[in-house]
């Protein structure tokens, strides 16, 4: 079967995805319902556009499958901003109830940690990349019990709100970030139009994108900082969903046989729509939302994750 | 023309290329010679800007190879390492035309094809090229990167240690299309040998390096003998003169 057969193939069962979820069992009035479901839906895609995009680009830089933007600690330090903003300021302040003020300052946050990040990864050709998988674990663990200190110590009132945001969760998204959050996928879009042919020669390895005539450092540098706005943006409109990068991404590289970003990040794409907006149908209608759909992709993922880390070992060795 | 100065890096504490300086002949075969670890695969790559050099420089044409634009400098200078490992499939073909990304950044004009066509044709790829490199010997992987490489089209083709891998009829087929590429299309063709005899016999200057300095520089005819020799790897090495070919017969020296 040719690449585009499945992007179509793929693209068809991700429309009926989204009408299944648009039409199926609207109760009350149709005008109430509907346009709430369709700013779900365009949440999702954002999201998941957002999530597959970073990571195929991330996975590329870095050389490796297993690593994602968010196994590397970017989603805990989206947590540890809001907490700290909760912990010093309190959820009545500006820095919570101003959306956009708040998204600047995680994003900025991110976006700083990812530059952090680029001094290890920078050395990659001297650094072992397990190394660097255990440098993102261990900050991520750090991050992470500095949060729970911190959560420990704040009001419990306070600590509820806290809780809100930092859960994934596709029934409660800000629908004020989404139309920014649009405006930014669109900005990353148009930048990676132009990466795109850059990032192919970067497969080849450092070496030979550079004898390409690859701006190498460079290159890594501004798709990182791309990969966090993009975790970021993802992250501020539903809440951080760990797993869901590496699978969407590793799916497209065994279904799609190709090279081309390009191809992989539109398949990525569409299979994080289907998996999101499907997924959550079936939260809603078949689980009745007995459980969250980010606790079934952390689940899936996790079991997934384990799966690639044994057979890249086993590939190793 | 390629011009080395100075040339000086260090790994932590330890020098592992010490003040070279190097002209390299344009229109000719320059091999660096030396034994492990004196620094000529380090030397290479400061060539051909993969690694930064801690003092010293390399000039292109002059101009000092970090001001050089990336894409400008890949049209006159393409380097292949030794290890080459890639994490996505990709055939023959497509990584051959990996090679005409400076000139068409993705996009293959028919110019662009010809080049592919005529690497493939060089390197006696043309039947396997729908073969996924990782269906291919190590042999055959290794003359689809120079297959690459000479797609590329450069005035300068350095190349790290291309005989790895290769047995002796694929190794004394690239030397010769090596060779052609100087002869017949006026490259410069800079290259890391392990095996001296094949540096004997198809280069045109040797550089020898030891220890992180160049001990010997020179026509070939100058260094191979048994006293330069003796100087690059302390061993007594014979030299007999075959159909022309100085052959250094080292297998049983001491």
């Amino acid at each position: 079967m040719r690449n585009s057969t499945k992007l179509i193939i793929l693209a068809v069962v991700a429309i009926i995805c989204i009408l299944l979820y648009g039409f199926y069992d609207i109760k009350g009035g149709f005008d109430y319902a509907f346009p709430r479901r369709m700013m779900r839906v365009g949440a999702m895609i954002v999201t998941g556009f957002a999530i597959a995009y970073s990571t195929v680009v991330f996975q590329t830089i870095t050389h490796n499958r297993i690593l994602t933007p968010s196994v590397m600690g970017l989603d805990s330090m989206y947590e540890v901003v809001q907490t700290l903003i909760y912990f010093l300021a309190g959820s009545m302040s500006i820095w919570v109830l101003n959306q956009y003020l708040n998204f600047a300052v995680a994003i900025g946050a991110m976006v700083l940690f990812a530059l952090f990040l680029y001094r290890f990864l920078f050395r990659a050709d001297k650094h072992p990349i397990y190394l660097l998988l255990l440098i993102g674990m261990i900050l991520g663990t750090l991050l992470g019990s500095l949060v729970t200190f911190l959560q420990v110590l704040i009001d419990p009132v306070e600590y509820l709100s806290l809780q809100n945001r930092l859960f994934a969760s596709f029934s409660n998204i800000k629908v004020e970030l989404l139309y920014i959050a649009i405006v930014i996928l669109l900005i990353a879009f148009i930048y990676g139009y132009r990466i795109m042919g850059q990032l192919d020669v970067m497969s080849l390895g450092r070496e030979n994108a550079i004898n390409l005539g690859i701006n190498y450092d460079r290159l890594v540098m501004n798709v990182l900082i791309l990969s966090s706005v993009l975790i970021a943006t993802s992250t501020a409109l539903v809440g951080p969903i760990t797993f869901f990068g590496l699978i969407v991404a590793n799916l497209s590289y065994q279904f799609l046989v190709t090279y081309k970003h390009s191809i992989h990040i539109l398949g990525a794409g569409l299979m994080s729509v289907i998996a999101l907006v499907g997924g959550q149908f079936i939260v809603e209608h078949v689980f009745e939302m007995s459980t969250t759909l980010s606790v079934i992709i952390n689940f899936i993922g996790g079991i997934y994750f384990i799966y690639l880390l044994l057979k890249e070992s086993r590939a190793a060795g | 023309m390629i011009e080395i100065k100075g040339l000086t890096k260090k790994f932590g504490n330890k020098p592992v290329v010490e003040d070279v300086s190097v002209t390299i002949q344009p229109g000719s075969i320059t091999s660096f010679i030396g034994p492990n670890g004196a620094g000529k695969s380090t030397l290479l790559s400061m060539v051909s800007r993969l690694l930064d050099a801690d003092t010293g420089e390399v000039l292109l044409d002059k101009n000092d190879v970090k001001q050089w634009k990336s894409v400008e400098f890949a049209k006159r200078v393409s380097i292949l390492k030794q290890a080459n490992f890639i994490n996505v499939r990709l055939t023959v073909r497509e990584l051959i035309s990996f090679g005409r990304y400076p000139y068409s950044k993705g996009r293959l004009t028919p110019e662009d094809e010809q080049f592919v066509e005529q690497a493939m044709d060089y390197m006696n790829l043309t039947d396997m090229q729908d073969k996924f490199l990782d269906e291919l010997s190590g042999g055959q992987k290794q003359r689809a990167f120079i297959a690459m490489v000479i797609a590329q089209d450069t005035d300068y083709v350095l190349l790290d240690e291309p005989l790895n891998n290769l047995d002796m009829k694929h190794s004394v087929q690239i030397m010769k299309i090596l060779r052609k590429l100087v002869d017949e299309l006026g490259k410069t063709v800079v290259i890391v040998l392990h095996d001296i005899n094949f540096a004997s016999v198809y280069s045109d200057y040797i550089v020898a390096l030891k220890n992180g300095k160049v001990v010997k520089s020179g026509p070939t005819n100058e260094i191979i003998n048994s006293d330069a020799l003796r100087e690059i790897y302390d061993m007594n090495i014979p030299v007999q003169e075959q159909n022309g070919c100085r052959i250094c017969v080292y297998f049983n020296s001491h």
